[in-house]
């Protein structure tokens, strides 16, 4: 028999995932594979109008419906409060009540208006088409420009206005920035660029759409929510809020979670609407959405219009930038919906050094489905206006943009903890060592001789080479910083470790992955710190019944937060074992030297192992005085800093003149996440980060009408690439430790959709800049880059 | 997701199909499935009987019929990709076949069903047109054969009655005349934006005759009909001239994929570029 041979340390190494067994074997548990005794199926009754008031809601010929059990509308269904908004980022913003099921009127398309209970999922289906709504349209608008216009039709009347409201860097940031910028604008000496973009509105599509199941023990008060969610403890406390149930009396499990992408970073509607129906009929309910139903009813990302302002010398030195954005809330304020644009606020100067900087944004409603966090959340978006603009600067200075680039990078030598432009502290970072890599990947000079000798050789093919050297701010903590953005929660996180008396070991996190790995990297840092084999570590996650108190998983914060959170109650079991290990061996603490699991007498062979210290603390026959029985320990971890991952990508284009496709012939991404706990986890993070970026370059965009119907409501016409879409990456690395935290991680999850998009559409631009082509709105189709090389040649 | 009620028959035979659609009110025939139950569950189609023909015996197979492959309504579209008589007396056909959908599209959907749907944005309809294929259709009365330029007549709309099965579709043999079919896409899978198929006879450098198939230019697969004459007995210094003469008569589609416009421009295109390759082959 082949022995498996045990790595000196398992952190760096890849080892394969612990969660895949059961998922790649069909065993995994998502909500829908749950069904309960005497379980009741949940039908949404939707608003088909993007905006229209609600007369009257028959639901009695559903009600006729053999098999149904109950209907209810908005005013029969009642909730204790609104649902939570959580980040209400300043005095100004406009946060109006969202309830479960709208009362007055809708406001987008799949406004939950009534629901239906039902002995089966077909007969709620079937119920749902026998509710009469007598619905009154109004005129909707769902285009940001158009809502701000005088006589647009008023989202929220209360307001009299669709402006929800601005937030003002120079007002509102906790943080000087180094200067202002107005005086570098008005310098007649310098250069200025001022460039428009607008960010297609998105569709997260997680593999899994969301689904709650709720299993009610009326008698008791108690309540187990098992939903589709990231953020069971943040959800557990919105819902006890809703529903007015206390805390205790609420277990939310997510259980199996088929992806997120901040999708389900939520709490949504249908999770209140099951919990209050499971609480009325004293029965389980299960809601499952179906994939048309995702596309309206959750969450949708980024859509937004940016201008970005930059003024630099002649020479090429970047002196100023300002940003003004107007986003998109959709019809109402989520969870965090208000505050998603000021997480990309001090990343609009890069990783560049400048000496003014202003930064605002006015949120603005509108009659589509609200937005909310999508992977990478305000980043990718500041990380494409100033890496698009950057391009269009260079191309003013008549610079190659590589050297534009070059030339304001923040010097390797400023860190560690350097203080940026925009007035927060970057952990550590070598932005010239990782755009070195991938030039050296890329062959740089033989592209651009390429490029050249297609056009000169008059090819309709032409080739583009774009590049996006980006930084972006996660972990998203430490908590008092997110106090003064008037964020309402903590951005701290909770670990235990707890021996079992064989010497295996629990592990239970506060963070709940949904498939990141974070059970895979959290037993390989274990295993490592405390000298345990991986195979006999469990990481549990997901359930407030059985982990810590935590702050669940988004903003790449599970290792960054949840892992270091882990590695501190890891020194914590350490420091109690060696107290232990010094009374058993009769020596001091100071004597003994902590390895492989081993503590040991220095400069003898006497030594105690950590697992037989555990199972002696379990027995607690011989302790030291005063010791708690049991080794086990739990850490609370707030970090000081952000994290601050950083990297440089490039995307080689060929684009067709004459139809306008594009494709991509090669992707390289060199990134620097600080230390790599598992290598293969962060090539998958990249894999799918850059794919999801690809697509928001070329593929994907949530299309409304006039009336604010989506027209792009389906999977046919929504376009998710596939494998066939997506090249073979070359995927490099370049490790900067960071020294905020012991294990010098950075964080990696959002990397891909903050680097692609302009590494994209500048590889895209740059095959066309000869024929004076400036800018391709995203995604980039093919008519769209037709229709801008018949513009620029017009 | 979950389509409305309905009730399920399973025909043993292509005249249990026809008694069947006959004797129950608005019964749909089911095939492969995949245009029909996607239809269905978002609730745009709502049959209330499906006649299951999966299962009737002898409609999926290919034959040497002399002048022309006589090919089962239910051969599916893998099939026909890899099946040695259609790579090489229609090859045309075969490539079409393979760029339908993805794999498991291809491995249940079937030409008959293809065609009886009559989607002018598919692909087997338009190669049917373009290479002159003969559609068998079998109804109470008997057998009777359809020109595939009478079959398609308007929005998802044939020259098929209600209670009528396809059984057959004879496809000419192409014999020497080069091919070509160009489907511009924005994702593999997906439908065309446009498609252009060409089969063209040629000889001493000069084109003797052009058929020219188009896919979503129209409600119906359409022929290039003015760009056609316009090939005939010219060189290939006159393909560019002939392709600008590719979208004359159409109507295409403006949607979320692309705008009638764009449709036009890339027929012109994709025409020439179609020509070319047919004239290599």
């Amino acid at each position: 028999m082949a022995t498996v041979e045990r790595p000196a340390k398992f952190v760096g190494t890849s080892q394969l995932r612990k969660e895949d067994p059961e998922l790649v074997t069909g065993q995994g548990g998502y909500v829908d594979n749950i069904t309960l005794p005497g379980m009741l199926w949940v039908g949404i009754v939707r608003s088909p109008f993007a905006h229209a008031r609600i007369g009257s809601i028959d639901v009695s010929k559903a009600l006729e419906l053999e098999g149904i059990v109950a209907a209810y509308t908005g005013a029969d269904l009642e909730f204790a409060a609104p649902l939570v908004m959580a980040w209400p980022i300043n005095a100004e913003v406009k946060n109006p009540p969202h309830h479960p099921l709208t009362k007055d009127k809708a406001r987008y398309v799949g406004d939950p208006v009534a629901v239906v209970v039902a002995e089966s999922r077909a007969i709620a289906k079937d119920a749902l088409e026998l509710v009469e709504v007598d619905w009154e349209p109004l005129p909707a608008v769902t285009d940001i420009k158009a809502a701000l216009e005088p006589g647009a039709p008023i989202v929220h009347e209360e307001f009299g206005t669709n402006d929800a409201g601005s937030w003002i860097m120079e007002r509102d940031s906790p943080a000087p920035r180094r200067g202002p910028s107005a005086p570098f604008f008005e310098d007649p000496d310098l250069v200025k660029i001022k460039e428009e973009y607008y960010l297609a509105r998105l569709i997260p599509n997680a593999m899994e759409p969301r689904g709650v199941v709720v299993d009610p023990n009326v008698a008791m008060g108690e309540y187990t929510v098992i939903t589709a969610t990231q953020i069971p403890h943040i959800l557990r406390t919105t819902l006890a809020i809703t529903c007015g149930i206390p805390e205790a009396k609420l277990r939310v499990i997510a259980p199996d979670v088929g992806g997120g992408f901040g999708s389900k970073l939520e709490a949504y509607p249908e999770d209140a609407i099951c919990l209050a129906l499971a609480q009325k009929l004293n029965r389980p309910v299960k809601w499952i959405e179906e994939r048309s139903e995702n596309y309206v009813a959750t969450l949708h990302g980024r859509e937004m219009v940016q201008e970005i302002e930059l003024a630099a010398t002649r020479e090429g030195d970047l002196k100023a930038v300002r940003v003004n954005l107007k986003a998109s809330m959709g019809a109402y304020m989520r969870l965090i919906t208000p505050g998603i644009p000021m997480l990309g606020a001090w990343l609009y100067h890069g990783c560049y050094e400048c000496e003014g900087y202003d930064f605002q944004y006015t949120n603005v409603f509108t009659n589509a489905t609200f937005t909310d966090a999508y992977r990478g959340a305000g980043r990718p978006e500041a990380t494409y206006a100033i890496e698009r603009a950057m391009d269009a600067l260079a191309r003013e200075l008549e610079m190659d943009p590589v050297e534009l680039r070059r030339r304001n990078f923040i010097a390797t030598d400023k860190f560690p903890n350097y203080t940026i432009a925009s007035g927060l502290t970057v952990d550590s970072a070598d932005y010239h060592g990782t755009l070195d890599k991938c030039l050296e990947v890329l062959d740089y000079e033989g592209i651009r001789a390429e490029q050249r000798s297609r056009r000169e050789r008059g090819e309709r093919k032409l080739l583009g080479v774009g590049f996006s050297t980006w930084i972006e701010m996660c972990g998203l903590a430490p908590s008092r910083v997110l106090a003064a953005l008037n964020y309402i929660a903590g951005g701290w996180d909770a670990a235990t470790i707890e021996f079992m008396p064989t010497g295996t070991v629990r592990v239970l996190t506060g963070v709940s992955p949904h498939g990141q790995g974070s059970a895979t990297a959290f037993a390989q840092v274990v295993a490592d710190q405390l000298g345990l084999d991986y195979d006999d570590i469990d990481v549990l996650h997901g359930d407030t019944g059985m982990v810590p108190f935590g702050m669940d998983t988004y903003g790449s914060r599970g290792v960054s937060v949840g892992g270091v959170a882990l590695f501190k109650a890891g020194e914590k079991i350490i420091a109690k074992a060696r107290t232990l290990a010094a009374h058993e061996l009769e020596c001091a603490e100071t004597d003994l030297e902590f390895e492989h699991g081993n503590f040991t007498v220095k400069g003898t062979d006497r030594t105690a192992n950590i697992k037989a210290l555990g199972f002696n603390s379990w027995t607690a026959h011989n302790l030291p005085e005063g010791m708690e029985p049991g080794l086990t320990a739990t850490h609370l971890y707030d970090p000081p800093n952000f994290s601050w991952p950083n990297g440089a990508h490039c995307c080689v284009v060929e684009v067709d003149q004459d139809t306008g496709a594009v494709e991509i012939v090669r992707y390289i991404a060199v990134d620097d996440c600080g230390v790599q706990l598992n290598p293969m986890l962060v090539q998958g993070q990249v894999h799918g980060g850059v794919a999801q970026g690809i697509a928001e370059a070329l593929y994907e965009e949530a299309i409304y009408d006039e009336e604010g119907n989506l027209t792009t409501g389906t999977m046919t016409n929504y376009l998710v690439p596939g494998a066939p879409e997506i090249p073979s990456f070359e995927i490099h690395d370049r490790v900067t430790p960071s020294p905020t935290n012991p294990l010098g991680v950075k964080g990696i999850g959002e990397a891909g959709t903050i680097a692609a998009p302009p590494a994209v559409i500048n590889s895209v631009v740059d095959a066309l800049a000869h024929l004076g082509v400036r800018n391709i709105e995203r995604p980039a189709t093919a008519e769209r880059v037709w229709r801008a090389i018949q513009e620029a040649q017009a | 997701m979950i389509p409305a009620q309905f009730e399920y028959e399973v025909a043993d035979s292509v005249e249990h199909a026809i008694e069947l659609l006959g004797s129950k009110d608005d019964a749909k025939l089911l095939a492969g499935g995949h245009s029909l139950l996607p239809f269905m569950k978002f609730r745009l189609a709502r049959p209330a009987t499906l006649v299951d023909i999966g299962r009737i015996s002898g409609l999926a197979s290919v034959t040497d019929d002399g002048d022309h492959l006589a090919i089962g309504a239910l051969t599916r579209h893998h099939d026909l990709e890899h099946d040695p008589l259609v790579r090489e007396y229609c090859p045309l056909l075969g490539y079409a076949a393979g760029l339908v959908g993805d794999s498991q599209v291809r491995h249940r959907g079937t030409i008959g069903g293809s065609l009886a749907h009559g989607d002018s944005a598919a692909d087997l309809p338009t190669i049917a047109l373009t290479v002159d294929a003969d559609i068998v259709v079998q109804g109470p009365g008997g057998r009777r054969t359809v020109a595939a330029a009478d079959f398609f007549k308007g929005f998802y709309e044939t020259a098929l009655e209600e209670n009528e099965v396809i059984v057959e579709v004879r496809v000419p043999k192409l014999g020497d005349a080069g091919w070509s079919y160009i489907k511009f896409r924005r994702r593999a899978l997906d439908w065309a934006t446009v498609g252009v198929a060409v089969v063209v006879e040629s000889g001493n450098g000069t084109i003797g005759s052009a058929r020219i198939g188009l896919t979503n230019m129209g409600e119906t697969p359409l022929r290039a009909a003015a760009a056609e004459e316009a090939l005939a007995g010219v060189s290939r210094d006159g393909v560019a001239a002939a392709a600008a003469k590719a979208d004359e008569g159409s109507d295409p589609p403006s949607d979320t994929s692309a705008s009638a416009d764009f449709r036009r421009h890339l027929c012109r295109v994709l025409t020439a570029r179609a020509v070319e390759e047919a004239l290599t082959r």
